[in-house]
């Protein structure tokens, strides 16, 4: 009951905060020189930051963009991915050898240190971050997508499709997509994981969104330098990156062993 | 086996090839005119051109690529814009620090690992294996940005047992090596425990039980010797993992590697040893990871003959 109620609550919290923070009346931006790093009180929550924000605000707003780019993020990776996987595995031969090159290549490239370059020779923003991070993970589905693929690809449902002289696109779409979904799934959720780690891990390079923007990786950057007088600016975004991380891989787990997908 | 290091070997030229070519075109990827946005607004049009022609990026894209590639065969990746050394010595210089990092990080994930696996399979569906796995999921999804400044916060700034940042005694490795080696502590943790339950329900097990064996020899002598491949190939497979956090964990540590010389260069826009930084941490990969499957076929008779 617990892996199913942790993660929904969590989760259903981030949309929701992300949804709401549109339409709030938030200051996340709004510095107050008498409240510098002034901690938790009953007037504010969670105290404020180096410049006097409160925390709260832009924990907010935090997660708008946390759930922005993890969403962006994953409908890109996911759609690029699957349909070049798709692609590769149905049409084999040269095609297929190339792809699997391709794909060899990205992952050459050890975890975030693509995202980290890309970012970073792209500039801040919000639409960088999202573009570094798809190059980085459609990889992963498309190669998922391809084995599916070509073990769906002999089955007697999609031979009997082709003898009656469906076409390709319409194979792929009605015959074996939906076949692809449960093991997509638990791919994507493990993936929202990933992106939201890494995407506060660009901020908190200074390589994420744009300053003053708020994002959890860059409000535990200008906290780490008040450690000491300000353990506070920086405990709450972490908390928030860990929750939802936590929730997303519980998720995904449940998910997992629902559906009795082999990793 | 020779056909494997064949098949193996070329894959890996190709890998490479690529990685080289992505790398290179990397600093195409700049909006605008990369020359500029290096130097700033306030260089001269002398000053950009001569840039440009030093970087060559006055030629066709393919003589660019060529010479680009010719250097690298010859081990010249070019100065630094910044500090004008050549950046083969900056990349030399830096690596003991990240490979120190690393190989600490990766002995700190099997020190946490490897008993805390054992535990859980051991006792399985006991508190230790309830607790072996807790820690293994909050390992997973704790970033190691937000982990190094709590560590910072308890061990160096509030009991004053370790330093807060820098590469000086042996006592400064401790907590980097700890953050960087956390995730991969919970994700081997799982592994070991997931292949020892498997093997434990091996018959040579049964055998060594009805041999009247203790327990841990069993554990160390059977049944974690009969896990270790599985173990191997992930500690491989994850030490790109690892090299790639090193970026993250190094900065937060200031730990003078090449994740940390990456991130400033970034940040002084000297692209060529941002450049020269991903080549060096992606070919480091690549090659370990050539080398963990060449391993495993090598340990494992029954790999290379299904290839």
């Amino acid at each position: 009951m617990f892996k199913l109620l942790f993660p929904s609550i969590i989760l259903i919290s981030w949309l929701l905060t992300a949804l709401l923070s549109q339409v709030l009346p938030l200051s996340p931006d709004l510095i107050t020189l008498p409240h510098i790093l002034n901690p938790p009180s009953s007037s504010a929550w969670l105290g404020y930051d180096d410049l006097g924000r409160s925390i709260a605000d832009r924990l907010i707003m935090g997660a708008h963009t946390s759930f922005l780019v993890a969403f962006w993020v994953i409908s890109l990776s996911l759609t690029i991915g699957t349909l070049i996987g798709m692609i590769s595995a149905w049409w084999g031969g040269y095609v297929d050898l190339v792809i699997v090159r391709i794909m060899d290549i990205f992952l050459a490239f050890p975890g975030i240190l693509l995202a980290i370059a890309l970012s970073g020779l792209l500039g801040p923003g919000l639409s960088n971050v999202i573009f570094a991070l798809s190059v980085v993970g459609w990889v992963g589905f498309a190669r998922l997508a391809r084995a599916q693929t070509l073990s769906l690809k002999n089955r007697e449902h999609v031979l009997a499709a082709r003898a009656l002289g469906a076409q390709t696109p319409r194979i792929l779409r009605y015959h074996i997509l939906p076949l692809l979904m449960a093991p997509l799934t638990i791919e994507a959720t493990f993936g929202i994981a990933g992106v939201v780690i890494a995407e506060a891990g660009l901020s908190f390079l200074g390589l994420g969104v744009q300053p003053p923007t708020a994002s959890w990786g860059n409000m535990i950057r200008d906290g780490t330098q008040y450690l000491l007088v300000a353990p506070h600016v920086v405990i709450m975004p972490g908390v928030s990156l860990l929750l939802i991380v936590l929730a997303v891989n519980i998720l995904g787990d449940r998910i997992r062993d629902k559906l009795d997908v082999k990793d | 086996m020779l056909t494997l290091l064949i098949s193996r070997l070329s894959s890996l030229l190709i890998v490479v090839l690529g990685v080289i070519t992505l790398v290179f075109l990397l600093i195409h990827l700049v909006p605008g005119d990369p020359v500029q946005v290096m130097l700033g607004e306030t260089a001269t049009p002398a000053a950009q051109e001569e840039l440009r022609i030093q970087l060559g990026l006055d030629q066709p894209l393919f003589t660019q690529w060529w010479t680009y590639f010719s250097h690298l065969l010859q081990g010249d990746l070019g100065h630094s814009l910044h500090s004008k050394a050549p950046i083969h010595e900056m990349l030399l210089e830096r690596l003991p620090a990240t490979l120190e990092l690393t190989f600490a990080g990766l002995f700190v994930a099997l020190l946490i690992a490897l008993p805390l696996g054992c535990l859980a399979a051991v006792f399985k569906d006991t508190a230790w294996d309830y607790g072996a796995m807790t820690f293994s999921l909050l390992g997973v999804s704790i970033p190691n940005f937000w982990m190094g400044p709590l560590l910072i916060l308890l061990f160096s700034l509030n009991l004053g047992w370790l330093p807060v940042s820098g590469r000086t005694e042996f006592s400064s490795l401790i907590l980097p090596a700890l953050t960087l080696g956390t995730a991969l502590a919970a994700i081997l943790a799982r592994m070991t425990r997931a292949t020892l339950l498997e093997v434990l329900n091996e018959e040579y097990i049964r055998t060594a039980k009805a041999k009247g064996l203790s327990d841990p020899a069993i554990i160390i002598h059977h049944a974690l010797r009969n896990a270790a491949l599985p173990i191997i190939t992930l500690l491989g497979l994850q030490l790109g993992t690892l090299l790639g956090g090193a970026v993250i964990t190094e900065t937060v540590f200031a730990w003078p590697g090449i994740g940390q010389l990456t991130v400033e260069a970034i940040q002084k826009r000297d692209y060529p040893v941002v450049q020269a930084c991903v080549l060096l941490i992606s070919l480091t990969y690549v090659v370990i990871n050539t080398l963990t499957d060449l391993l495993y076929a090598w340990l494992d008779p029954r790999v290379r003959y299904h290839v």
